[in-house]
C-alpha cells in the first residue's frame, strides 16, 4: 500500500513538474518579455558560476590524464593519450560534470531564493505590484540557465583539455601546439555538436526543477531547506536521465 | 490611548462584499461573509488566528479566488477580473503584507521603484527619484533609501514596506495584522502612522488584526469574523459594551 501511495504521489509531482514547464512555454513566448532580468540572471548563474566551474574543469582534466596515463602507456598507447581525453571530456565528461556542478550552485539556489520568496510573501508583493510573478522570476531563470550552462559547458571543455595538457606533461614531455593538434584532428562533429546540444537540456532540466521546487515551497524554512535539497537531487537524476536518452538519440543518428 | 481622528467619511462605497465563500477542501473558511466600506472609514476585520481574516484579505486584493460571492471595488467585480484588469484595481489598492514582504536582494529604493516601474512604466528617473523620497519621508526614514532590508530593524522594515505601499498613492490599503511581531511601543508607533497617512491623504482603510490596541486606535468601525461571518459590526466602544459571550471573549 505504502509503495503504491509513494508510486501515485511520484506521478503526481511529475504531473504537476510537466504543467509548470507547459507554463513556462506559454509564459516564455508571451510579451512583456522580462528582458533585463534575463541579463541580469545570466551574470549571476553564468559569469558568477565561471570559477567554480573553472576550477573543477581544470583539475578534472589534470586527473583524469593522471588516470589514464598508466592504462595507455601499457597498452603502447600513450601518444593517443590527447586524443582520448580530449573525446572523453568533449563528449561525456565536461557536459555531465560541468552540469552537475551547475545543479549543486545554481539548482540549490534558485530552489532556496524562490522558497524563500514564497515563505516571506515575496511572489504575493510582486503580483500585487503589477508583475506576473511566473515571468519575472521563472521564465528568466529558466532561460538563463538553459542559455547559460552550455557556455559554462564550452569554457569548462577548454579549461579541462588546459589541464589535460598540464597533466600529459607531468610524465611525457609534449608541445603545445602537438597536443592541440592532436586534440582537433580527433574531434568530429558527432563529438562536439551533440554534447553541446545536450547541455541546453541540462540548463533547461536544472532551471526548471530549481524552479519549481522552490515556487511551490511549503511555509516555512524547513520546507525553504527541503526545496533546495530536492532542487539539487532531482536535477541531478535528470542530468543522468536526459544523458542516457542522449546517447540513445546520437546512436540512432550514427554519431 | 486614543488619538484624536478627523476622518473624512462620506457615504461612497468603495468596496462591497456579499456572500463570499472560501474552503480549502472541507476547510469551510469564509461563509457568506458580507463588508462594506465607505470612503475614508478605517474598519477593522477582528477574529482569532486561523478564522480567516488573511484568506478574505487575499481574496480581496485577487490573491485567491473566491468560491462563491461578489467584491465590488469601485464598482467593479474582483473575482471576475483579468490580469490587466486586476492589475489597473491593485494600482489603486495597497497592500501591506504581514511579513512585509520587502525584497531582500534589492536596496530600499529599489524596493519602492518596483511597483512603480510596473505600473507607470513611462515615469521619468527624476520623478521616480522625487516620489521615492516622499514616500520615505511620509514614514521618516529618508535616510535608509540606499540599505538592505536586511540592514533595518523589524519596525524600520514595516514603515519601508507601508512606504512602498503609499508610492502608488493608494485609495484604498489593505494591512494584514500591521502589528504582528513588534514589540508595544513600536506597534504604537506603527498604528500611529497608519492614522497620519489615513488623514493626510484621506485613504480608506481595511485593517486585518487581532491585536486590540490596534483595534482601539486605529478603528472607527469593528467588524467581528467569526465562524466564516460576519458576526457582528460596530464601533470599538459599541463592542466593548457587547453583552454577547463571542464578543466579550475579545473585549475583556
Amino acid at each position: 500500500m505504502s509503495i503504491r501511495s509513494d508510486f501515485k504521489s511520484f506521478l503526481d509531482v511529475c504531473g504537476e513538474l510537466f504543467r509548470f514547464s507547459l507554463r513556462f512555454f506559454r509564459h516564455g513566448f508571451q510579451p512583456p518579455y522580462e528582458f533585463s532580468e534575463f541579463l541580469k540572471q545570466c551574470y549571476v548563474i553564468g559569469y558568477k558560476s565561471l570559477p567554480l566551474i573553472g576550477l573543477t574543469a581544470f583539475i578534472m582534466g589534470i586527473v583524469l590524464t593522471m588516470q589514464l596515463q598508466p592504462s595507455m602507456a601499457d597498452y603502447g598507447v600513450e601518444s593517443q593519450l590527447p586524443a582520448i581525453v580530449a573525446i572523453a571530456i568533449v563528449r561525456e565528461v565536461g557536459p555531465v560534470i560541468t552540469a552537475l556542478i551547475f545543479a549543486g550552485k545554481i539548482g540549490s539556489s534558485i530552489g532556496a531564493e524562490l522558497g524563500s520568496m514564497k515563505v516571506t510573501e515575496q511572489i504575493d508583493a510582486m503580483e500585487v505590484s503589477g508583475t506576473n510573478p511566473f515571468r519575472y522570476l521563472v521564465v528568466t531563470r529558466v532561460l538563463a540557465c538553459t542559455f547559460m550552462l552550455p557556455v559554462l559547458v564550452m569554457l569548462g571543455d577548454a579549461i579541462s583539455l588546459y589541464g589535460a595538457y598540464l597533466g600529459v606533461n607531468i610524465h611525457t614531455n609534449t608541445s603545445f601546439n602537438l597536443f592541440w593538434t592532436q586534440v582537433f584532428d580527433n574531434l568530429v562533429f558527432g563529438d562536439v555538436v551533440p554534447a553541446f546540444i545536450k547541455s541546453f537540456f541540462f540548463g533547461f532540466a536544472v532551471g526548471i526543477i530549481g524552479c519549481y521546487k522552490g515556487y511551490n515551497s511549503s511555509k516555512g524554512t524547513e520546507g525553504v531547506g527541503r526545496s533546495a535539497n530536492s532542487a539539487v537531487v532531482v536535477s541531478s537524476v535528470m542530468i543522468f536521465i536526459i544523458d542516457l536518452l542522449a546517447v540513445q538519440v546520437t546512436n540512432i543518428f550514427g554519431y | 490611548m486614543t488619538i484624536k481622528r478627523k476622518l473624512n467619511v462620506v457615504d461612497d462605497k468603495v468596496m462591497i462584499i456579499k456572500d463570499l465563500c472560501k474552503s480549502f477542501g472541507s476547510n469551510h473558511v469564509l461563509k457568506d461573509f458580507d463588508l462594506e466600506l465607505k470612503r475614508g472609514e478605517s474598519v477593522v476585520v477582528l477574529g482569532k488566528s486561523g478564522s480567516g481574516k488573511s484568506v478574505l484579505i487575499k481574496c480581496i486584493i485577487g490573491l485567491l479566488k473566491p468560491d462563491k460571492g461578489s467584491i465590488q471595488i469601485f464598482g467593479k467585480n474582483i473575482p471576475d477580473m483579468g490580469h490587466d484588469e486586476l492589475d489597473l484595481i491593485r494600482a489603486k489598492v495597497g497592500f501591506l503584507f504581514q511579513s512585509n514582504a520587502l525584497y531582500d536582494s534589492m536596496t530600499v529604493r529599489e524596493n519602492l521603484e518596483f511597483p512603480l516601474r510596473r505600473h507607470w512604466i513611462e515615469v521619468a528617473q527624476g520623478e521616480v527619484d522625487e516620489m521615492v523620497m516622499d514616500a520615505l519621508k511620509d514614514v521618516g526614514l529618508a535616510h535608509t533609501i540606499d540599505m538592505m532590508p536586511v540592514e533595518l530593524s523589524g519596525g524600520m522594515r514595516k514603515r519601508i514596506a507601508l512606504a512602498r505601499t503609499l508610492i502608488l498613492k493608494p485609495e484604498i490599503i489593505l494591512y494584514d495584522e500591521p502589528t504582528t511581531g513588534l514589540d508595544t511601543i513600536t506597534s504604537k508607533e506603527i498604528i500611529e502612522l497608519m492614522i497620519e497617512i489615513q488623514q493626510k491623504y484621506n485613504t480608506t482603510s481595511l485593517i486585518i488584526s487581532h491585536d486590540m490596541t490596534c483595534v482601539k486606535m486605529a478603528s472607527n468601525r469593528v467588524v467581528m469574523l467569526i465562524d466564516g461571518k460576519c458576526y457582528i459590526s460596530g464601533t470599538y466602544d459599541e463592542l466593548l459594551k457587547s453583552e454577547d459571550p463571542k464578543v466579550k471573549l475579545f473585549f475583556e
